[in-house]
């Protein structure tokens, strides 16, 4: 489930990136940030899938709810990273521009 | 347990090498060394960026799942199963694997990324290249 949603979470970036209009936003941080993360638990879920066969596809309701909870939890991480460093390298100028106002 | 580990080291070298590749492109760049087949390139630091940046990301976000699952702590020796000469024997095994595999696997997505990045660019060149002539 994890997995799942992180894979879902970097379509959804590239897709978003894809149609960005300049590199303000930094979209390319957050969408290797979550490919990276897919591509490592994809390794991790071969194993076990390697390790456990079709009892890997058939996992107990609150392995998968903890799963899930995981995952949001992890994008949730992710967007607070990129929200950060968005903030701090501030490409548009608009937390420089608040600070100077006050 | 700790596959992480084997990407963060890594992501480490790989930072260092970029940073001193970065700063030789700028220097060659200061110095006007840049053939014109070279400004439609892809700079190497900007390709070893990606990695970096695939490599840390996802260093973090699975040292977040390892804090959740209780394998990863903020006391020495930090990892759960370093405490135990059995189970630290599983979590240096499963490094030798999952985590190697993690980290090779990276390398080769981001390999053929750098592979289709350059077609791009150059199909791109070339098209430019007949539009012009």
């Amino acid at each position: 489930m994890t997995l799942l949603i992180t894979v879902f979470a970097a379509v959804t970036v590239s897709i978003l990136w894809y149609n960005r209009k300049n590199d303000e936003m930094q979209l390319g941080t957050l969408m290797f940030l979550f490919w990276g993360a897919s591509i490592m638990w994809l390794v991790d879920a071969l194993f076990e899938y390697a390790e456990l066969g079709a009892e890997y596809f058939a996992p107990e309701a609150a392995d998968m709810l903890n799963d899930m909870f995981l995952g949001l939890s992890v994008v949730a991480l992710a967007l607070v990273i990129w929200l950060v460093k968005l903030l701090f390298t501030d490409p548009k100028g608009t937390v420089r521009m608040a600070l100077k106002k006050q | 347990m700790a596959c992480f580990l084997v990407s963060a080291a890594e992501a480490v070298v790989v930072t260092a090498v970029e940073k001193v590749i970065e700063k030789k492109e700028m220097a060659d760049t200061a110095t006007e060394n840049v053939s014109s087949e070279q400004e439609i390139k892809i700079p190497l630091s900007r390709k070893l960026k990606w990695l970096s940046n695939m490599l840390w990301g996802g260093v973090v976000l699975l040292m977040f799942e390892h804090i959740w699952h209780g394998e990863v702590v903020p006391w020495f020796p930090f990892l759960t199963a370093m405490s135990d000469p059995s189970e630290a024997a599983v979590m240096f095994n499963e490094m030798a694997t999952v985590g190697v595999c993690m980290a090779l696997l990276i390398s080769a997505v981001w390999f053929i990324m750098c592979k289709a990045a350059d077609s791009i660019v150059s199909r791109k060149a070339a098209e430019t290249k007949t539009q012009e002539g």
